[in-house]
């Protein structure tokens, strides 16, 4: 066990866990923030996904060492009211299904187009490809890219 | 003030109280996109609501709060179901708050997610509970004004007499000492306003913001962290050397039971590390392990041996295949398939002195209550049962075996467990998709008629793998279905549409085969079977013969069928869980390759209740099964699943997914299912639109292991 400084939604955290304990783990176990979702472990289905500085990250995969001083930001943190375009874009376009998902698939949406703000649909499909939503929510994931786009052009 | 509220209200605050340390989610307050949500406090309203019934209270802050009994996985019942009952209760949906009720079989009928059942089960009664309250507020403004019942009507939660409004809320107190009318009328649907419109899922906020709503959500303070190793399937346990997992820092203990073995601990990574240091050896139960290959072997001998009972015979089949111009034969197999919800099984248990308290993702938590409570020899009533949404279930939560699970190791603890299944633990911790394989005859005459038509099927734990009374059976006249099924160890369960997200993939390839071999049109070939079934009908019918062709011709019309150049259509309906859904595929050759474009869908469940909800439910019902039929298997050697996570164990992605348009029958009829009927069309129709396009039949689930798909786009591997 090791003490870590870390800075999740702009608050700065200090835990006591094993350094290979990955991001996710410290986030839901230790921190209480459970809006980022575990569902493979393995990196193949982006439920975990956060925020490591603009980056968007697996956090299951991310050991608790190779965080240092990087900002954290999870789904609870998008924004101070739910309002973030993305998580607007997802309440218009009623997105979810069982919804389990969808925090990794807005947390991944966001950090695209903060790095490019007008994507292509080929482009958004290209980003989203690699979060699995196994209710097949996906048509309604790709209109509500889009719709956010235009809400932050 | 109502006694049930009132404890709600006291567990509100304790765990509010708790939150900052161990959090715990046991309500949550829902509440539509309304700005207007925000003038009073959900927390004001749910306090103050004067309860009406099972269903519905009714705040003085003119706040409608609607229960919501049924878990919701995703199927929206928890949105659809309280618009049914403000519509008759003539309310505005921004004033009305939504709540899961917990499991109360005294209060509620059947609070069960399965079978696509809860509309058509729960449709009168809701609308009763809205219609019934709405009355004892028209009561008592009667009372109040002094002034017949009859001169007064109801408009957005306030009675209405001429140019004068009493609000709800007002009436609120009043109304509720009233006697409760019994056969109050209801509307006409003809004047629905909420029902019908697409009211937005009421979980939005909170599932978008990351608020605590799932049973992985579930903390406690004092809670235990559990995990298990189970056994391979047909193996027991041996023996367990625990010592490097106990070393493990903050793994509390390891505990063998019913052949598990069982880490506890204080956070969930620990005990993934400890499990890979468990050093545990298992032994045969009996006979040998079960590997795909003998799967296949036992499949051959019991279609060759005529094993099983016959579940429907008509006419004389033997005489017409006898007499037949010639023969079309075909078999049809598919792979055991995980549910994988997103969300894997979990559950909390806090066994007690005398009770036990549960929470989590149940479809059947009343089956929960009665596993607990047997574990434990205490009455059901013991055992309460909190209901959280559930991240998917497909079916896999119909079984209480992860609740059992938590419930033990509480039992032995003697403290709360929250147990968690890794996605590994999921995919191969069994109760699957059965593994089933068909084989199709029909006997032609010299007139190209069908005149016999013979199924068998074989299953592996599937019961009966047929539906018998289904279409085509009552439009030939000698048909003969049979059924086998070998026991194995690997474990099954229902899966979105039991059977059917199968047979109907293997039936409308097999019906798309007999049309190609008449040289007859898909869609024809069907209409004839049905004019024949309507005119001179064959033994049982549990179809409705004009509402499957009304959405086969509807299906035909908006896909242009049969008019397009170009594009490869291939054609599919089915009827299932009372609906009826007819699709046609669309493939066409994009930048030089193959590509599955587009798929059209009509379905018939009735009164669409929301159309967003239904279109959600049809989009998704067809991506499952399409995805499943293009790309998901699971094999086993010797007792143990091969595929064990998503690397391995494909699942459809956004990139290989086709543009989907989807229709719905505007008939007025009372509403049926929708979260499984889109699913067992889509496999036959994809299927059939690939054979058009490539020739290749897929007879085999997966299709990407078919020979002659490599031409096909799929999309990229995963």
């Amino acid at each position: 066990m090791a003490n870590y400084k870390i800075q999740v939604n702009n608050k700065s955290y200090e835990v006591d866990v094993d350094s290979d304990t990955p991001l996710l783990w410290v986030l839901r176990d230790n921190l209480g923030l459970v809006g980022t979702k575990y569902s493979c472990g393995i990196s193949q289905c982006g439920a975990c996904t956060v925020h490591l500085n603009d980056a968007a990250v697996r956090s299951c995969g991310l050991p608790i060492a190779s965080v240092g001083d990087a900002k954290i930001t999870t789904i609870e943190g998008l924004s101070e009211a739910g309002d973030h375009p993305v998580q607007q874009a997802w309440k218009e376009v009623d997105v979810a299904q069982c919804g389990y998902c969808q925090a990794g698939q807005i947390m991944t949406a966001a950090a695209m187009l903060k790095n490019n703000p007008s994507p292509t649909e080929e482009e958004v499909i290209d980003g989203m490809n690699a979060n699995l939503c196994r209710c097949g929510t996906y048509h309604r994931i790709k209109e509500a890219v889009l719709l956010a786009s235009s809400k932050i052009k | 003030m109502n006694k049930a509220l009132k404890s709600n209200r006291r567990d509100f605050l304790k765990i509010a109280a708790t939150a900052g340390g161990g959090l715990l989610i046991g309500f949550n307050w829902s509440a539509c996109d309304s700005p207007k949500m925000k003038v009073v406090s959900n927390e004001e309203i749910f306090d103050k609501a004067i309860n009406y019934n099972s269903f519905l209270s009714i705040s003085p802050t003119n706040h409608v709060v609607i229960y919501s009994p049924n878990p919701e996985l995703g199927q929206n019942i928890k949105t659809s179901f309280p618009m049914i009952v403000a519509e008759e209760l003539d309310v505005d949906w921004s004033n009305v708050r939504v709540k899961q009720a917990f499991l109360d079989t005294e209060k509620y009928d059947r609070q069960v997610t399965g079978g696509s059942g809860a509309m058509p089960h729960s449709w009168q009664r809701l609308r009763q509970a809205g219609a019934t309250a709405r009355q004892m507020l028209m009561e008592a403004a009667a009372k109040r004004l002094d002034v017949p019942l009859s001169s007064l009507t109801t408009e957005k939660g306030n009675v209405v007499h001429g140019s004068k409004k009493i609000s709800y809320g007002e009436l609120a107190t009043d109304a509720a000492s009233l006697p409760v009318p019994e056969n109050v009328a209801l509307k006409d649907i003809k004047d629905f306003k909420i029902i019908g419109t697409a009211v937005k899922n009421v979980d939005n906020d909170a599932m978008f913001t990351g608020q605590p709503l799932y049973g992985f959500d579930v903390y406690r303070e004092n809670m235990l962290h559990a995990m298990i190793q189970r056994p391979p399937f047909g193996m027991k346990l041996k023996k367990v050397d625990a010592e490097a997992a106990k070393e493990v820092k903050g793994v509390k203990d390891v505990l063998t039971f019913k052949n598990n073995v069982a880490v506890i601990g204080e956070g969930t990574w620990p005990l993934m590390k400890a499990r890979k240091l468990l050093k545990i050896a298992y032994e045969p139960i009996e006979g040998t392990l079960e590997s795909t290959a003998f799967h296949d072997k036992k499949f051959d001998e019991l279609l060759n041996s005529g094993a099983g009972d016959v579940k429907r015979k008509d006419g004389d089949v033997n005489n017409a295949f006898r007499n037949a111009a010639r023969v079309i034969k075909s078999e049809y197999q598919c792979p055991f398939l995980s549910h994988s919800p997103m969300e894997p099984m979990n559950f909390f248990a806090n066994v007690k002195e005398d009770s036990v308290e549960l929470i989590g993702p149940s479809q059947t938590p009343d089956r929960a209550r009665k596993a607990a409570a047997e574990i434990c020899g205490i009455d059901p009533e013991k055992v309460s049962v909190a209901l959280t949404r559930l991240g998917g279930g497909f079916g896999r939560r119909l079984r209480a075996d992860f609740v059992e699970e938590a419930v033990e190791l509480s039992k032995m603890l003697k403290a709360p467990v929250k147990l968690t299944w890794s996605r590994e633990d999921d995919i191969t911790g069994g109760a699957y998709r059965p593994a089933v394989k068909y084989r199709f005859e029909a006997a032609l005459n010299d007139k190209d008629e069908v005149i016999g038509y013979k199924l068998s099927g074989a299953g592996i734990n599937a019961g009966n793998t047929t539906r018998e009374n289904n279409f085509p059976a009552g439009a030939i006249d000698n048909l003969e279905i049979r059924s086998a099924e070998y026991k194995s160890p690997i474990t099954t369960n229902a899966w979105r549409a039991p059977i059917t997200n199968f047979l109907a993939f293997a039936e409308q390839s097999f019906l798309d085969e007999v049309a190609e071999a008449i040289g007859k049109d898909p869609i024809e070939l069907r209409l004839g079977l049905l004019d024949k079934a309507k005119k001179n009908p064959v033994g049982e019918i549990h179809y409705d013969i004009d509402r499957m062709k009304g959405v086969i011709k509807a299906v035909a019309e908006k896909s242009n069928w049969g008019k397009k150049d170009g594009v490869s259509q291939g054609f599919s309906v089915y009827f299932s869980h009372r609906s009826y859904v007819a699709q046609v595929a669309e493939a066409k050759i994009k930048d030089g390759q193959a590509v599955l474009d587009k798929i059209y869908a009509v379905t018939d469940c009735g009164i669409v209740i929301n159309p967003t909800g239904a279109d959600q439910q049809v989009r998704g019902g067809m991506l499952d099964g399409m995805g499943h039929a293009m790309f998901a298997n699971l094999t086993f050697t010797d007792g143990v699943a091969d595929q064990k996570n998503f690397d391995s164990y494909r699942l459809i992605r956004m990139k290989e997914i086709p543009e989907i348009e989807t229709h719905f029958i505007d008939n007025g009829i009372d509403p049926t299912g929708l979260g499984e009927p889109a699913l067992p069309p889509t496999g036959g129709a994809v299927a059939n639109a690939i054979y058009k396009m490539s020739g290749k039949r897929m007879r085999n689930q997966p299709f990407i292991n078919q020979e002659g798909i490599n031409n096909f786009n799929l999309g990229s591997p995963a």
